[in-house]
């Protein structure tokens, strides 16, 4: 069985510290915002290599190595 | 010129938690300074903490970051988002064990009632081959002062224990 995660509460006008366990909208909140990120980061990945491969491509067409477009680049 | 430094309020943790909020901070200061050293339980090499003013989870949060890991460096816009980011600072679960990244972030004249500029600087060193250095500059677009600070991670879900947060008010005089 998993733990309920929690959240830490801290009030600076009375410096009480409280360990709230998370409500089941929170938790739901947390797991689609992390799975949106999930998905943010792969489509990121996903479109850095595409643009990669354009690239080789128009450097294959142009008859330089990936290495020769990366000097050229750099 | 800052003349005094005051320690608000802090915690370290004595077991993972997925957020911690530093909440009815006091409007006294000119400043505020956040300081953390943080280590996620998410299955990577690293997270991005999230930033929540005032408990608003609306998409007002913009912020522009730069990081770099010794190979390479990028620069990257995130408008509009929700909530606010400080990228690429914290270490993930399969860091070397027990190691924690850390950074500061400053939140300039928090009571003020134009929106909220905020800064940030941090490393995510692993005592190993993947150290990353990264800089946020970000908005929180809202008038209000800002009175509770919400710490979260992007993926997550929770900062292991021995995390530790540090909340400081900064005043002008």
């Amino acid at each position: 069985m998993t733990d309920t995660p929690t959240k830490v509460i801290v009030d600076c006008s009375t410096g009480e510290q409280t360990v709230v366990p998370l409500t089941a909208e929170e938790i739901a909140e947390l797991e689609a915002a992390a799975a949106k990120a999930e998905a943010d980061r792969l489509a990121a990945e996903q479109e850095a290599i595409a643009k990669q491969a354009e690239k080789e491509a128009i450097a294959a067409k142009l008859g330089l190595t990936k290495e020769e477009l990366l000097k050229l680049l750099s | 010129m800052a003349n005094t430094y005051t320690l608000i309020a802090s915690n370290t943790l004595s077991s993972s938690a997925a957020s911690v909020t530093f909440s009815s901070i006091p409007n006294t200061y000119t400043d505020l300074v956040v300081r953390c050293s943080v280590r996620s339980d998410y299955a990577s090499t690293g997270d991005n903490i999230t930033l929540t003013f005032n408990s608003n989870s609306s998409s007002i949060y913009s912020n522009t970051i730069v990081f770099g890991n010794g190979s390479s460096g990028v620069s990257q816009r995130n408008s509009a988002g929700n909530p606010g980011y400080v990228a690429y600072v914290v270490d993930g679960d399969v860091s070397t064990a027990s190691t924690f990244g850390s950074v500061e972030i400053y939140l300039p004249s928090y009571t003020s009632s134009t929106n909220k500029p905020f800064s940030s600087f941090g490393a995510r060193e692993n005592n190993a081959t993947a150290a990353v250095v990264a800089a946020n500059a970000g908005l929180f677009a809202s008038t209000s002062a800002i009175s509770s600070i919400q710490i979260g991670l992007q993926f997550g879900p929770n900062f292991v224990s021995g995390s530790s947060f540090f909340l400081y008010g900064i005043k002008n005089s």
